[in-house]
């Protein structure tokens, strides 16, 4: 029940906020705070409760919807989901708290429309049902779109229509392959449903699975985004508003990454073992790819589009190398990205509010008159660039370390787009902030205020955190993920210990279940 | 009725039928062109009569009757958008109402 | 003591903690100064007391598990630290030399309005460091190894606002980035073939598994090396460090010359057990330190600014260290890298000392005849040369070089290039030190002397100046003395040295040329720049091109844009606006253009609507009657 409350109270929070919009402009603001405080709080609590089911599937609840075309509204969480949905709310709260400012007009209806694409979010995250599944995927596109369309910057119209596009026609081949793999399913079983878990394991010849799970990964790839799909992606996030951008980079692509490793491995596991190769060559192109044309934008809202298409090169990567350590780099990477990039994009937002404009070569010198801003940015473009210490490193390394037994190639050249992801990293730092000031003289600019130290300290906080301790995230994540492998449940292997110095200091195992964010 | 006298009512029908249609693409005035569909509707009109009386039912003339009813309506409609059509362009020419070209 | 080891990365991590939050306004000097120093100080008391205990009990290896870091299926990564004789060495200097130069600092950056932002970098890099040469598994040393090359960029461009200095900072950053790439993929390899990344089980497991002069640990080895030659700034990435000079002079002292770059040297000598195994990939460890000694010398020559001579003599001295790992020389690497702390901090702060007296004039043919004005800096600059030059018998750089010429020579895996290379580096290495002493304290003054330093910035150059001097004397050579004091302190870390048969006899032969050697590049530098300074302008103009060629680095860095750099940026720039995205565009245009035919059909005119449903019409009509027979 408690699922269905997370997401209830996403949407009628949106509606309330939608008409408050009418009588006050505070009142929306302060009401979705409201809403995704209870749900971030929720999450949390469930997160500490010890697992004590032996199956990874911490909570489910199945009411029937549609009983007769086997349609249920099925919820389920697990370490994955958990992890993502507690990400959805941390980052929606910031959402909220960015726009504060920023958004003047029709300030309900786009809290309406904030509050339904987390919705949404939340709703592909927990559901179990595949018809389910696609609502939510529908519902967290259409007010997307109106975020992007209505509240974006100049040329937001064009961002707005190539964003749904895509998404939606990636979007209809998925609906295609899930009514298929319904008759498929229903065929050979003569049970008609939509289960997840039903559908988990359906026997079909192989040109049928192939060409079922091709239509699920033209979703996928196109939300997450691979080479060649990503050319929506620059577009809409450097179009979109802060907010937008934030909740698009940090938590719309996740979602693609999230159905790679939650559809795609588990209900075909030999078709995925056999693209993997092509899909591991994308990703990796997507990698250097995506980092070349990072360094040579100049506005700053593509520059970090870019490296978003960097950043989830590797998540292709680590998905389809199999095997466990890669897949929790990924669901690192899925947490760690959302951050760090969300938190590039606000810094971002807050210069456009400050100077009005987002081009780099506009820009220099910043350091002397906002210090505090230039030192996060720093922290993120150095978790960007993957510095150990910070989220991203942890992310990154486990997905190359994992990859390398897989394809050692690959992995290679996916190391070398590193030194890339350092070039422009370091790119954003030299063009805004060092050289010489290039404010007029009459101009100043106002360091960070409280509520924008407030809202970029708990990013700060969380990645570092990240960086010296995942351990309760990557507990949290493993026991979905070695469902994911198909691995029944296995004794964890014991770390190798070679040396008889090491038996006295064995490190403590961390407590399964108590998890903080 | 007989077969045949039914015969040459259906052909006078069809006859009624093709003037009306050529009337409705060779006029440009939209009032003949209104008159002509008139035609062609009474055209179809006798087809229904002459084809009930042959096999002795009444759904012929139920048609008929349906018909113009139908036709009444059309006219008003038709009549009240000519009547604009001029007090918009000024002409009842029907080539210069092609505001909606694409 | 063993359990306050962890404090020892964590006190300057703290300090610099401190420094970050409280930011620059909040705290007076003094106060910044105190975090900053004491933290680093107190590190170093530590660091002694901690080598006291060692060396009195002998107590072996010690590691101390502070925490989990991560752990996925079965790669565990503690964070664990381990300390023995090789990371005690690196860890005494890196506290010692470090709180010299952080009270050096106070007076060098006191009338910087970032002060404290220069401590807080400074602290952090002490601790990340520190955490290099402490860390008990390879990723937490890529951690350290990482946090360094953060803490080099943030100080190579601390004064920011000059435009050049981010570019060098940057470049400094991406190309040990490259090098860090190779690393990393040693560290996968390692891990997929030994399922561990603790050093120290990777040093137990690797002779287990693999036979000598197998591929795999040669090519692990390789990748360990590209690490290093990386952060050691060696060929052939050695191009960032003459550009790393853009940073405050203690910077450079501390960084660029003592201890990070001589990371790699760490590096290679911390898993000696794998380049044991690998003898191609160790002899080419000392063909890099070989190409590298002496390109970098060459181009030392070449220098006008004070700063850049010395940045390529460290190249240089570098080059030297990875010659001895070459040719399985450990423990002389590692002496070597010892006294080369001393004494080339010792030069790169009094070098500091000297630009902030003239106005920071970098060019040393616009300095002279400071050797009177400023006596103190003189003397113990002179001391650091002496030292760098390996000065026979009364300078601590001598008895460290000479150990590594004599073995390129003796040892089993040397050849004979790498002891030309050794001795032919030998000579240059005097040339140019002296070049650069007669250049700066000799003839005549030409710029005047504004600022005399203080005696925070004279009394840490008088202790390195001892050190330069006397550190030699805990490891003399067979032919006199025979002291091993340092040498003794590796048994158990560092393999020995293999010496070739009957060469014993050879040694002093070879000790007193080169000795002669040095004096002759002394004297040589002498008679050119004091003496006879028109004929060095004549042989200058006679190799106009060598010089310029030389002067350039051996225009390494015109290479590598030329065919790395310039490429990128030109696809990056071309391609601004993605080509994919062409495709998609294309696809627009063709709909749009498929509706601009199709909407022709549209043209409001009613009978024309008309004619197409009759002719429709007909078309149905007439197939249906062609079809229903």
């Amino acid at each position: 029940m408690i699922l269905m409350i997370l997401i209830l109270v996403l949407l009628f929070g949106g509606i309330a906020a939608g008409f408050s919009g009418r009588m006050n402009t505070m009142l929306p603001r302060w009401i979705s705070v409201g809403a995704i405080a209870i749900n971030l709080f929720i999450s949390l609590w469930m997160a500490a409760q010890p697992n004590t089911n032996s199956s990874p599937w911490l909570l489910q609840l199945k009411l029937n919807w549609i009983p007769s075309f086997g349609i249920s509204f099925h919820l389920a969480l697990d370490g994955i989901s958990l992890l993502m949905i507690i990400l959805t709310f941390f980052l929606g709260i910031i959402a909220v708290a960015i726009s504060w400012n920023e958004i003047h007009f029709r300030v309900g209806f786009f809290h309406f429309n904030l509050l339904w694409v987390l919705a949404g979010i939340t709703g592909v995250f927990l559901t179990m049902d595949l018809f389910l599944f696609y609502f939510f995927w529908e519902v967290m596109l259409i007010p997307m779109y109106f975020l992007i369309g209505i509240w974006g910057h100049e040329n937001r119209q064009y961002a707005a229509y190539k964003f749904f596009i895509f998404t939606q026609a990636s979007g209809l081949l998925m609906l295609m392959s899930i009514i298929a793999l319904y008759f498929v399913h229903g065929q050979a079983t003569d049970q008609y449903t939509f289960n997840y878990f039903d559908l988990l394991g359906t026997s079909m010849n192989k040109q049928t699975a192939q060409w079922i799970m091709l239509g699920f990964l033209a979703a996928f790839v196109v939300k997450l985004p691979v080479i060649p799909f990503h050319t929506w992606l620059p577009d809409a996030h450097t179009e979109a508003p802060t907010a937008g951008s934030l909740i698009l980079a940090g938590l719309l692509l996740k979602t693609g990454a999230y159905g790679l490793i939650r559809f795609i491995l588990p209900l075909f596991p030999e078709q995925s073992a056999a693209i993997a190769p092509v899909a591991m060559a994308l990703g990796v192109t997507g990698i250097v790819y995506g980092a070349v044309q990072a360094y040579g934008q100049t506005d700053l809202k593509r520059l970090i589009a870019y490296s978003s298409v960097s950043h989830m090169g590797f998540v292709m990567l680590g998905v389809f190398a199999l095997t466990e350590i890669a897949l929790q780099g990924v669901v690192m990477q899925m947490i760690t990205h959302g951050i760090s990039t969300g938190a590039l994009f606000i810094i971002a937002g807050l210069l456009y509010e400050r100077i009005r404009t987002r081009d780099v070569t506009q820009m220099g010198g910043f350091w002397k008159s906002i210090p505090v801003a230039s030192v996060i940015t720093l922290i993120f473009a150095m978790a960007s660039l993957g510095l150990p210490g910070l989220g991203n490193f942890v992310a990154e390394f486990l997905t190359l370390i994992g990859s390398w037994s897989a394809n050692k190639t690959m992995t290679l050249i996916a190391t070398i787009g590193i030194v890339f992801a350092t070039a422009y990293s370091l790119r954003i730092m030299q063009k805004v902030f060092l050289g010489k000031s290039r404010l007029e003289h009459h101009q100043s600019l106002a360091d960070l205020t409280a509520r924008e130290r407030l809202i970029l300290l708990p990013l700060v906080i969380v990645i570092i955190l990240l960086g010296v301790h995942p351990q309760p995230a990557i507990d949290l994540a493993k026991d979905g993920l070695q469902k994911t492998l198909n691995r029944e449940f296995q004794a964890p292997k014991e770390p190798k210990i070679i040396n008889p110095n090491y038996q006295t200091l064995t490190v403590p195992a961390t407590e399964k279940g108590v998890h903080h964010e | 009725m007989n077969a045949a006298i039914a015969d040459q009512a259906l052909m006078l029908a069809g006859i009624l039928f093709v003037l009306g249609l050529i009337s409705v693409l060779i006029r440009r005035n939209i009032i003949f062109m209104l008159i002509s569909v008139e035609i062609m509707l009474n055209a179809a009109g006798l087809a229904f009569i002459a084809a009930g009386a042959r096999w002795g039912q009444p759904d012929g003339q139920v048609m008929f009757v349906f018909i113009l009813t139908m036709a009444a309506a059309e006219v008003s409609v038709g009549l009240a958008l000519i009547l604009q059509i001029y007090h918009q362009l000024k002409t009842l020419d029907s080539d210069a109402a092609d505001k909606m070209h694409g | 003591m063993k359990d306050f080891l962890w404090l020892i990365p964590t006190l300057p991590f703290l300090g610099a903690c401190i420094l970050i939050i409280s930011g620059n306004a909040n705290l007076p000097r003094r106060a910044v100064s105190i975090v900053g120093c004491g933290s680093v100080g107190a590190a170093a008391i530590l660091t002694i007391v901690i080598m006291i205990d060692f060396l009195t009990t002998g107590q072996i290896p010690e590691y101390t598990v502070i925490v989990n870091w991560f752990s996925v299926d079965n790669l565990s990564v503690p964070i664990a630290l381990h300390l023995d004789t090789l990371s005690l060495v690196f860890v005494f200097v890196i506290t010692f030399v470090g709180f010299l130069i952080h009270v050096y600092s106070i007076e060098f950056m006191h009338h910087d309005e970032s002060f404290a932002r220069f401590f807080a970098y400074l602290n952090l890099f002490v601790s990340a460091m520190l955490m290099l040469v402490l860390a008990d598994s390879l990723i937490l040393m890529y951690l350290g190894w990482e946090g360094v090359g953060l803490c080099s960029y943030l100080l190579i461009g601390f004064w920011y606002e000059e435009e050049k200095n981010g570019y060098a900072a940057r470049k400094a950053f991406i190309i040990t980035r490259i090098g860090d790439t190779a690393l990393a993929v040693g560290l996968f390899m390692l891990f997929a073939e030994l399922g561990t990344l603790r050093i120290q089980d990777i040093l137990t497991l690797a002779p287990q598994q693999w036979a000598t002069g197998s591929t795999t640990p040669v090519t692990i080895c390789l990748l360990l090396l590209g690490g290093a030659v990386g952060k050691s700034a060696q060929f052939p990435l050695q191009t960032w460090l003459p550009d790393a000079m853009a940073g405050p002079s203690p910077v450079s002292a501390l960084i660029h010359a003592a201890t990070m770059v001589t990371a790699g040297v760490y590096l290679i000598a911390r898993m000696n057990g794998l380049y044991v195994l690998a003898p191609q990939a160790q002899l080419w460890v000392g063909i890099v330190g070989a190409i590298t000694l002496l390109i970098a010398g060459c181009s030392a020559l070449t220098q006008y600014d004070l700063k850049r001579v010395l940045a390529y003599s460290t190249i240089s001295q570098i080059g030297y260290m990875f010659l001895a790992l070459g040719i399985g020389a450990w423990s002389s690497a590692v002496f070597h890298f010892m006294i080369h702390a001393f004494f080339k901090a010792l030069l790169f702060l009094a070098a500091g000392a000297v630009i902030m007296a003239l106005h920071h004039e970098h060019d040393m043919f616009k300095m002279g005849g400071l050797r009177k004005q400023m006596p103190a800096v003189f003397a113990t600059f002179l001391i650091g040369s002496a030292s760098l030059a390996a000065l026979p018998l009364i300078s601590a750089g001598f008895y460290s070089k000479d150990q590594i010429i004599w073995l390129s020579f003796a040892s089993q895996q040397s050849n004979i290039w790498f002891f030309l290379a050794a001795v032919v580096g030998a000579f240059i290495t005097a040339i140019y030190t002296f070049r650069m002493v007669f250049l700066t304290f000799y003839g005549e003054a030409k710029t005047s002397v504004s600022h005399m330093p203080g005696n925070l910035i004279t009394q840490p150059l008088v202790i390195l100046a001892v050190l330069a001097l006397f550190a030699g004397f805990i490891e003399l050579p067979h032919t006199f003395g025979h002291v091993t004091l340092f040498s003794d302190l590796f048994s158990t870390t560092l393999p020995p040295v293999t010496l070739r048969p009957n060469v014993e006899s050879h040694e002093w032969i070879i000790q007193t040329s080169t000795g002669l050697l040095t004096l002759v590049g002394i004297a040589m530098a002498y008679y050119f720049y004091v003496i006879q300074p028109k004929i060095a302008d004549d042989i200058h103009a006679s190799t106009i091109e060598t010089h310029r060629f030389w002067y350039a680095g051996w225009r390494f860095d015109s290479l590598y844009d030329a065919i790395i750099v310039k490429p990128i940026l030109f696809f990056a720039r071309v391609n601004k606006h993605d080509f994919i995205d062409k495709l998609y565009s294309a696809l627009v245009e063709l709909s749009e253009m498929m509706s601009a035919l199709f909407s022709r059909s549209q043209n409001g005119i009613l009978r024309w609507y008309i004619m197409g449903i009759v002719a429709g019409a007909v078309i149905i009509i007439t197939f249906t009657l062609i079809i229903t027979p």
